[in-house]
């Protein structure tokens, strides 16, 4: 299907919906608005000749100094039909939001946080929206283009826990303590 | 008698645990030994590869992506190809296309081979693994012939091919391929009908064909399920739609089906290879005629100014690509891989997104394992065939 | 001394023995990361069969192993799991970095993996590559079975 064909088909099953088709190279890409987003991908999964039942990948570009800034791409495929579709949202500003496609596709659910913790873009309504590949503290979000390729900061790790041959002993004592007081 | 208590038990698996297949950490709820929730943890092998890619030209990317799925670093580094000559508008001729193939599909046998070794053995089969590992490292000759590296050869370049075939490389590929199927035989033997496996496998990690797409799983694991797609037959790349081969698919969508799909791929797979090498002649042309991309050959380098030029223009500023977007996909040996790349018409990458099934695999394993009994998480790891390295990239 | 040279005998210093018991006798953790963890499962499969060098017995706990080969690229995210494992490992105990990025971060010098792992844990051998070809690992296991033979077991200072 090409992409003013899914374009038209889109258009009447979602009425109102802003969406156009883009040229590309490779396969139907779809530019949708970001606030259309989940009518769309209900429409793709569910749409009578549509059926796009598996979204397999999310990709967040960041296009500075481009406005709006960050793309969004969700590449999507009806294994039966067989058919592909690209689907992209266009967001701007330093915390961009996009709605969560989670209800839709139980697989965003990773890729939504990935794109989240390397690129910053928030995903309203995401169950558990916390950072994927980076570790728990990390500060910023290493795949915009204004984050360096190199951070000079020491590695955390923790140091063993030295205890003496005493504080070893009283640490059994109040051990046994506490576990006679319970029985 | 004091009343029995009893509480759900929260155990941490991995990072560093024998059958997670490399650092991948579980979160496990257990109610006794059955198993409640499921919650994977990732990012334990995070490389930020993809933003080095940024600081690359094009072709010096190709050694980046291959580290990425270290089982399939061909398919990795040809799904990058390919999604660049979309953008360039490459296409390369008929003998690069056929070596491709077959050395995709080598890989392909390698992977499963790794794959089949390490999961049977995660299930209590350790001769199995020794077997395999034995027949990997003469397919790991054919890298190390074409390339002199058993790993990663970085053999496929953007244009083409690094170099031209070496001597006696039909013939090392004709003897592997007359030894596999004997030998996938023989683990068939093993295993297929071995009523331990059968009861660590049959019933255990089931999955619907919905509920595989749902969680956006194609390649393999869908297959088990019942699901018919297959990149090389939905959306043909490199001539794949010229040569005879079967999808296995599978019914049941568990441990046992997944298996038995993997190792019927593997069949199909040395089908492939026969057909693509007897396409391959001993000599030919092995990139294409793009003197945008494709350096000259050294005979001519030292003799010509031209070619001295161009190769200088190559190997320091590289070459542009026009400014857009591509995504290729092939069929790896873990389900769809594919390289989102985009380009803003300079001769640098601007992003590029390597499509991982093992990332979606371990989304997954929470569906596929919750209900089931703890032993049986490390059958349903397995068999969903997770590289974490693919995975976090 | 009774001169019977019919009993075979011979006479060594308990520290020599040892570690001659110390160096035959590597039992490494299990803990691959990336790349590098394939080549060292090739080194204890069919081909290259670690068993000769009595350094096979690949063992799940670090409470068991002597040695840790770090064999992989090391994120900062698992820095503190991977000193933790060394931290868990009885003494004595050794350390093998096993090729570039476990060396030096390789090719990956970015914000996610650790500039070599020795800014972790002390590293006794590094075995350069990426990866390296189990040959080479097998030397730096050797490498390291003749720095055990040179260390001594009683009487070390201790840090």
């Amino acid at each position: 299907m090409e992409s003013r064909a899914l374009v038209a088909a889109l258009e009447t099953l979602v009425p109102g919906a802003r969406v156009e088709a883009l040229p590309s190279v490779d396969q139907p890409t779809v530019l949708g608005a970001a606030a259309d987003l989940v009518a769309v991908g209900a429409a793709l999964r569910d749409g009578a000749d549509l059926r796009f039942a598996a979204l397999i990948d999310i990709v967040g570009v960041d296009m500075m100094p481009r406005v709006p800034r960050f793309d969004v791409n969700y590449v999507l495929v009806a294994t039966s039909v067989p058919a592909r579709v690209r689907v992209k949202v266009q967001v701007d500003g330093d915390e961009p939001h996009v709605p969560s496609v989670t209800g839709i596709w139980p697989s965003a659910g990773f890729l939504e946080r990935e794109v989240w913790d390397l690129l910053g873009v928030v995903f309203d309504g995401h169950p558990d929206l916390r950072r994927l590949l980076t570790p728990d503290d990390w500060e910023g979000h290493p795949l915009r283009k204004d984050y360096p390729v190199q951070v000079k900061v020491p590695v955390k790790f923790h140091e063993p826990l030295q205890v003496t041959e005493d504080q070893f002993k009283a640490n059994i004592e109040q051990d046994r303590r506490v576990r006679g007081d319970q029985s | 008698m004091p009343e029995l208590r009893s509480e759900v038990l929260t155990v941490n698996m991995g990072p560093q645990h024998p059958s997670t297949h490399g650092v991948l950490r579980l979160v496990l709820e257990l109610d006794g030994e059955t198993v409640l929730s499921v919650m994977p943890t990732i990012g334990y092998l995070h490389t930020g590869i993809e933003k080095t890619i940024e600081q690359k030209k094009w072709q010096q990317v190709v050694p980046l992506v291959e580290r990425m799925d270290y089982l399939s670093a061909h398919s990795n580094s040809f799904s990058y190809v390919l999604s660049v000559e979309k953008l360039l508008g490459l296409e390369v001729p008929d003998r690069v296309k056929w070596i491709r193939v077959l050395l995709v599909e080598l890989q392909r046998l390698n992977s499963h081979l790794v794959w089949l070794g390490t999961h049977v053995m995660d299930l209590g089969a350790m001769t199995v693994m020794l077997y395999t590992w034995r027949e990997r490292e003469i397919i790991l000759n054919i890298n190390e012939l074409i390339a002199g590296f058993r790993m990663f050869p970085s053999y496929i370049r953007i244009g083409g091919l690094r170099e031209d075939l070496p001597d006696g490389f039909h013939a090392a590929v004709r003897a592997i391929l007359d030894r596999l199927p004997g030998k996938i035989d023989e683990y068939e033997k093993l295993l297929t009908k071995n009523e331990i496996f059968l009861r660590r496998t049959r019933g255990v990690g089931v999955i619907s064909r919905a509920t595989a797409l749902a969680w956006g799983m194609v390649g393999p694991m869908a297959r088990g399920s019942g699901d018919t797609y297959d990149v090389r037959k939905a959306f043909p790349y490199s001539g794949y739609e010229t040569f005879e081969f079967d999808v296995p698919i599978g019914a049941a969508g568990d441990v046992f089906d997944r298996y038995m799909v993997r190792m019927n791929e593997m069949r199909q797979s040395v089908r492939i290879c026969w057909q693509a090498l007897d396409r391959i002649a001993a000599r030919g042309v092995h990139a294409a005629d793009d003197p945008r991309v494709v350096p000259p050959p050294k005979d001519k380098v030292y003799t010509e100014m031209e070619a001295l030029i161009q190769h200088f223009l190559i190997y320091s500023q590289g070459f542009t690509v026009p400014a857009g977007e591509a995504y290729v996909p092939v069929e790896g040996p873990r389900g769809e891989h594919g390289c989102h790349v985009v380009s803003d018409g300079g001769n640098r990458p601007w992003r590029v997104k390597m499509r991982s099934p093992s990332l979606i695999a371990c989304q997954a394993i929470g569906t596929m394992a919750v209900g089931g009994l703890i032993a049986d998480v490390v059958a349903v790891i397995g068999s969903s065939d997770v590289v974490m390295g693919d995975c976090d990239r | 001394m009774a001169p019977d040279t019919d009993i075979p005998i011979l006479t060594t210093t308990v520290d020599k023995m040892v570690q001659w018991a110390r160096r035959s006798s590597i039992w490494p953790v299990t803990f691959g990361l990336a790349c590098c963890a394939i080549e060292m499962m090739s080194l204890g499969a069919s081909r290259y069969d670690l068993a000769r060098f009595g350094a096979e017995v690949f063992r799940a706990s670090p409470r068991q192993a002597d040695l840790m080969i770090v064999a992989g690229r090391v994120s900062r995210k698992m820095a503190p799991a991977l000193r933790r494992i060394y931290d868990q490992m009885p003494e004595p105990k050794w350390v093998i970095s096993m090729g570039a990025c476990a060396s030096c971060g390789g090719v990956f010098d970015n914000y996610a993996v650790v500039q070599g792992v020795d800014q972790v844990v002390p590293v006794d051998v590094f075995v350069p590559g990426c990866p390296p070809r189990p040959e080479a690992l097998l030397y730096g296991i050797i490498s390291l079975q003749r720095k055990i033979d040179q260390q001594r077991a009683f009487g070390y200072p201790r840090a």
